[in-house]
């Protein structure tokens, strides 16, 4: 049966290539057709959570074996937390700028899935502004209508940019869209903690803002100072920050901009 | 030899206008390229670190219009550091000192400042057309001296720039005779706008076809925008998340109905459904409608909406619109040549119904014959639904597919989509442009190296399993201009193999693959005409223990371009030209 050798070895010209060949017979002559079918074939796949790590880690897994270089990856290919597949590579000394955030433990986000920040953005603003403020358009809006003085028109955004120590990438969030430092809490929470893989720190929200967590949100003013999240009434806050840091506690290393 | 003189000549040449064509009449003889060169106005700069705008200018005197683009295409997905380059300045100084009569210029991905809006304005008196896409690094104010400056504007398109806004008043900066605009689209702009100047700036343009807001503008502007541009042609609208009352939801609908014109219709970034229906009776005349920013809107009234649009050719669209709704698009839009589906939730929904599957794909191949670009994320695919898909669509140019989890085979075989891919590239013959996902070995790349005769870019990610897949490619992608590659076991051995490949292609990236310093020096020494860049990004710098001299050190970021003016010299520290 023609398969992958023929195709290896006949010259291009009167090639015929196995396009839909039964999987039973790829399988026999495609070694890498066998080796991606027994990957994915795992009978851990329970939990639908753990599944995409599992799946992962043995797909990747068993390529690593072939390339012994090849950093494992793992994918946290859920939540808003990275607003993408966000991949973890523990690697070796040898790496560089990927070995600070392994170290780290902290999800990674390496700019997948492929999509221009602007549209992120405007995803991240409506899964925001819906996280928080879902009584409030119930309080404000009826079914045929609106308040007057607000036909059509929408409070800007004010967007801050999110760092986390350990994460590569930042975010952005819209302040505008949240009423309270509760709100700021969960969201973040939900933007940076949220993954299926319990290897992340889990944190709750009201940890961040409580001090009981291992992280602390600390924001930066307009006099360009840094202080911690949550001292002076919300309003008074949005009127003075800039921009936003999750900051690890302890053993912090240095390094933030 | 030339039997007729050059006027003729060059009478003749103007009628040939794409690129290609011309840089190859360009090669046919000395009289011929002079002839050319001298004609030339519209010039397009794939790579502005290619060449230096000294030589352009001196190479082609009568520049009206220049395109140039910065950053790599990886940029956009934040691969590229901010401060990597792309700076327009210094094309902007040279074409002003050299006193170049530039009427039009496009940029993409580059980073252009408010001086250099500020002395583009000053130097050009005969400026005519701005388009920035993607690009960043400039106010407000700039635009503003754009406004005020450029006394024949006529197009001013900002797309997807990352600008700051200072709330000022750019948009008064527009002189009482500015009368001529064609094209206005400031829909990136995140602040207020002031309304009373953009309607005043309508409504003295009777040319203005096509104009696109930014969120800030409501609906009852909106409402009188359209009444004193009835002649608009593309329009772009804010965002409405309130329902209307029903006054002004009916005068909205008599506006619309007198824009007879209108084809293109988008914006949207957060519209009430009842918002989308004013649009109804205009449905018909549509060829373009991107509504892949309109995140609330559910698939349900989606599919209502598109049912009208029996003339479209071109869609954007959210995959909440699901395979049910793209099969009501692939029975309604017998003309559609163009279809893009964004991810509408990054989240794992787990009773996510509604996101697409191969069976939307599967049905839009079905439906549409006209069908030849499409951007498809979905969560998974299979081979036989790509093997379908190439059956009846083998006119794709453009094929890009982006499964989002990374490495996911086939989810009815378990199989990789090698296969479902090749049949893609075997039954495309005129494929230019593909991306790649889901779980791959190197045999994809065997079909694409001996199949893909037209590919002319490919976007890799996480997939292959040793060198010989990027050396298939290599090999057997004659017209590959722009390689892209991330998250790939692909190393030296591949990169080396050729090194006179490069200077047929644009460029090549490659990022978190397996290539090392030492190979990235080796090829540097062997193709001084290759600028070789490493990107390193370290948040943590002082603390790293990386060994700089250790040559088996993996890259992290590889950027390679071939150039006739050497090492750039504007690169910031986080970047090494080998």
């Amino acid at each position: 049966m023609s398969g992958f050798r023929d195709v290896c070895s006949s010259s291009s010209g009167s090639v015929n290539v196995m396009i839909g060949v039964s999987p039973a017979e790829e399988r026999d002559d495609n070694p890498a057709a066998a080796l991606s079918s027994e990957d994915s074939s795992s009978p851990e796949e329970t939990v639908r959570g753990a599944e995409l790590d599992l799946a992962l880690g043995l797909s990747i897994g068993l390529n690593s074996r072939r390339n012994h270089h090849h950093s494992k990856v793992r994918s946290f290919s859920s939540s808003l937390a990275s607003s993408s597949s966000s991949l973890t590579r523990e690697s070796g000394t040898k790496r560089s700028a990927d070995s600070s955030a392994a170290a780290s433990k902290g999800p990674v986000a390496i700019g997948w899935p492929p999509l221009r920040t602007y549209r992120i953005n405007s995803l991240v603003n409506n899964q925001a502004k819906s996280l928080a403020t879902e009584d409030d358009i119930q309080k404000d809006t009826t079914k045929n209508g609106v308040k007057k003085d607000d036909v059509g028109f929408i409070k800007s955004s004010m967007l801050v940019k999110v760092t986390m120590d350990g994460v590569i990438i930042g975010r952005k969030i819209d302040l505008n869209a949240l009423d309270s430092y509760e709100a700021l809490a969960k969201t973040l929470e939900q933007m940076f903690f949220h993954t299926p893989s319990s290897v992340t720190t889990r944190c709750k929200g009201s940890e961040l803002l409580d001090g009981s967590s291992e992280h602390i949100i600390t924001y930066q003013d307009k006099d360009g100072d840094w202080m911690l999240v949550g001292d002076v009434p919300w309003q008074m806050f949005l009127g003075s920050v800039k921009r936003l840091r999750i900051m690890r506690r302890a053993g912090e290393t240095g390094g933030g901009k | 030899m030339n039997y007729f003189p050059d006027e003729v000549i060059e009478h003749i040449f103007d009628f040939i206008a794409s690129h290609k064509d011309r840089n190859s009449i360009s090669l046919v003889s000395k009289s011929w390229h002079k002839i050319e060169r001298c004609s030339r106005k519209k010039v397009f700069i794939g790579n502005c670190y290619a060449i230096n705008p000294e030589r352009l200018i001196e190479r082609f005197p009568s520049l009206r219009s220049l395109t140039l683009k910065g950053k790599p295409h990886f940029a956009d997905f934040n691969l590229v550091p901010h401060e990597w380059g792309g700076f327009v300045h210094p094309w902007i100084d040279a074409l002003a000192k050299a006193r170049v009569g530039l009427e039009e210029l496009r940029l993409k991905r580059m980073v252009v400042s408010d001086e250099s809006l500020e002395l583009l304005s000053r130097s050009f008196a005969s400026f005519k057309s701005l388009v920035l896409v993607s690009c960043e690094g400039f106010t407000t104010d700039g635009l503003a001296s754009i406004a005020a400056n450029c006394r024949h504007l006529r197009e001013l398109d900002l797309q997807e720039n990352e600008i700051e806004d200072h709330r000022g008043q750019w948009l008064n900066c527009f002189p009482e005779t500015s009368t001529a605009l064609t094209s206005l689209n400031f829909s990136c702009l995140k602040g207020e706008t002031n309304l009373a100047a953009l309607e005043r700036l309508v409504a003295r343009s009777p040319n203005l076809e096509s104009l696109k807001v930014n969120r800030a503008v409501p609906l009852d502007a909106l409402t009188r925008l359209m009444s004193c541009a009835p002649q608009l042609v593309d329009l772009g609208v804010g965002s409405y998340e309130n329902e209307p009352d029903q006054e002004s939801f009916v005068k909205l609908m008599d506006a619309i109905k007198k824009c007879t014109e209108l084809r293109s219709l988008s914006g949207f970034s957060e519209v009430a459904p009842l918002c989308l229906t004013a649009f109804y009776p205009i449905c018909e005349n549509l060829t373009s409608l991107n509504l892949s920013y309109a995140a609330e809107i559910q698939g349900n009234h989606l599919v209502r909406f598109i049912q009208f649009c029996k003339r479209l050719q071109r869609l954007w669209i959210l995959d909440s619109i699901g395979d049910k709704g793209l099969e009501v698009v692939a029975s309604t839009c017998k003309e559609l040549q163009e279809l893009r589906v964004f991810p509408s939730d990054l989240h794992d929904e787990e009773d996510n119904d509604t996101a697409v599957t191969e069976i939307g794909l599967v049905a839009i191949s079905a439906g549409c014959p006209k069908l030849h670009s499409i951007l498809y994320f979905c969560k998974q695919m299979t081979n036989a639904a790509l093997i379908t898909v190439a059956k009846n669509c083998p006119n794709f140019i453009r094929f890009r597919l982006c499964i989002l989890e990374p490495n996911k085979p086939d989810h009815t075989t378990s199989q990789s989509l090698d296969e479902g891919f090749g049949a893609i590239v075997q039954a495309c013959k005129g494929l230019r442009r593909l991306s790649v996902s889901g779980l791959l070995t190197d045999k994809v790349f065997l079909y694409i190296g001996m199949y893909a005769e037209q590919l002319e870019m490919l976007s890799i990610a996480f997939a292959g399993d040793t060198d010989k897949g990027m050396l298939y490619v290599l090999n057997g992608c004659k017209k590959m201009r722009k390689l892209e590659i991330r998250d790939s076991p692909f190393g030296n051995a591949a990169l080396l193999a050729d090194v006179d490949k490069y200077r047929t292609m644009r460029s090549l990236w490659m990022s978190s693959c397996e290539v090392t310093l030492g190979g990235c020096k080796r090829l540097a020494r062997n193709a001084p005409w290759l600028n070789v860049e490493i990107i390193n990004e370290n948040e943590n710098n002082d603390l790293m223990e990386r060994n700089e001299e250790d040559e088996r050190e993996k890259v992290d970021r590889l950027y390679l371009y071939r150039t006739v003016v050497g090492a750039r010299k504007d690169a910031p520290p986080c970047v090494t030209i080998l």
